[in-house]
């Protein structure tokens, strides 16, 4: 099943032809792309940027933390899964350390106590970056709606990711909906805290797609530590060369 | 547009690129030959120059002209100016290049310098050193309030006759490469013309 899915997606995921200019994202699918920034933009000025600011306004600062804190440690067992797909068992023993200590000592996940114990970082590994690490290509630079910038690879990864957490089996509801309450807050809480930034590159930006385009590819690709023939947007491509 | 946590993670991503304000700001001419010790030496000095700033309170508009006083001095300005224009460089005359240079250089500091304030309190620790091709990369950790700490890096070459920063990384961006963005995105909003894209340049940040 999972092989089929792997092969399937090796398909999907479309790579630049030989004479793309390097430097240049892949992104045949730009007319689409735009249609979506612009309607995820709407959102975001109608919805997503007043709420989160009266959220964030109403909460106070620590409870925000706590609460991403829980979030975040829900999403533990899904990574340990996939340090283990990608071979990496220092990285899910780790991760499973840091799970296990902040959902007792932690109380739930609400305190990060891993981190006061400087316990290594959490991996914050998925499958998109498992897929990246078997080899499949990056794909085509998307867009989705709400969900904003992705891969093809990636957008693959994280509808994958939605099965691949072992907590999701056991948790039902009416837990499910604290689960999915505490990650809108978490969302909210970085809207707020990271507004400024955010409203200046959606806002500010003589092309808020090409900027949002290049800040998540190449962020995304220091994550998955992708290089070679990847890395459209080298970051040590040398600007002094053109002097010589 | 929304950002789900999945997607960027929560090494606080926009917590970086916010930080851009912070740290670009860049590297002392100390040194000659560019060596690790000099090249961490450069960053450090940077470092503790832009923390003067962050602590001093003043208004906006001084933050902004000391920043840039900050950048002119210890940045290859002319080089990330070339980069950030990209292959349009070759065909700007040497006027149109000193003028782009020097309006990227103010519109620079208004984009970042603006962002100061929201750092007060924050500390940076310069980390190790390495060399990359023809370059040094010094990795400094940021720590803000209330974030969990993330890497930058700061590239310093000496390419121009003087050990300076060409550019930096947080979290893998590169503040060059989005300026080459933006930048390439206000020359097609101008039809390609660089005259134009020059008082563009000027007005904006």
């Amino acid at each position: 099943m999972l092989m089929t899915m792997i092969v399937v997606t090796l398909a999907a995921c479309s790579t630049p032809p030989a004479n793309h200019p390097a430097g240049e994202p892949w992104d045949p699918y730009e007319n689409t792309n735009r249609k979506i920034h612009s309607f995820n933009k709407g959102v975001d000025r109608a919805i997503l940027r007043p709420v989160a600011n009266t959220y964030s306004g109403i909460m106070g600062d620590e409870v925000e933390d706590a609460i991403s804190q829980f979030s975040d440690n829900l999403s533990m067992p899904g990574a340990v899964v996939n340090n283990v797909l990608q071979g990496n068992m220092k990285g899910a023993t780790e991760d499973t350390y840091r799970f296990v200590v902040n959902t007792t000592l932690g109380l739930f996940g609400f305190i990060d106590v891993a981190t006061d114990l400087n316990m290594p970082d959490a991996t914050d590994t998925d499958f998109g970056e498992t897929l990246a690490v078997w080899g499949v290509p990056e794909g085509a630079y998307v867009e989705r709606p709400i969900f904003g910038p992705s891969t093809q690879r990636d957008s693959f990864g994280n509808l994958v990711d939605l099965f691949l957490n072992p907590l999701d089996y056991w948790i039902r509801d009416p837990e499910e909906y604290w689960t999915a309450g505490a990650s809108v807050s978490s969302t909210l809480t970085q809207r707020s805290r990271f507004g400024s930034t955010i409203d200046s590159v959606l806002y500010d930006s003589a092309d808020s797609y090409a900027q949002s385009r290049s800040l998540y590819l190449q962020n995304r690709r220091f994550e998955v530590g992708s290089t070679g023939s990847d890395a459209y947007l080298d970051p040590y491509d040398d600007p002094y060369l053109d002097l010589e | 547009m929304t950002y789900d946590t999945h997607t960027l993670g929560r090494r606080n991503f926009l917590g970086g690129i916010a930080s851009l304000g912070l740290l670009s700001g860049l590297v002392p001419t100390a040194g000659w030959a560019l060596n690790e010790a000099n090249s961490m030496a450069l960053v450090d000095k940077i470092v503790t120059e832009i923390n003067r700033v962050i602590a001093s309170g003043k208004s906006e508009a001084a933050m902004i002209s000391d920043f840039e006083r900050i950048f002119a001095r210890y940045a290859d300005v002319s080089i990330i100016a070339r980069s950030a224009l990209g292959a349009d460089s070759r065909r700007a005359s040497g006027a149109q290049m000193r003028a782009f240079t020097s309006a990227f250089q103010g519109y620079v500091a208004r984009k970042y310098g603006k962002r100061f304030r929201e750092f007060i309190g924050g500390k940076i620790e310069v980390k190790g050193v390495r060399p990359v091709k023809s370059w040094h990369e010094v990795e400094a950790t940021v720590r803000l309030r209330g974030q969990s700490p993330f890497e930058v890096l700061f590239l310093v070459s000496d390419k121009s006759g003087k050990n300076l920063f060409f550019d930096m990384l947080i979290e893998g961006v590169s503040m060059r490469l989005a300026e080459r963005t933006e930048i390439g995105a206000m020359l097609d909003a101008n039809n390609g013309d660089i005259d134009k894209l020059i008082s563009a340049v000027q007005r904006a940040g």
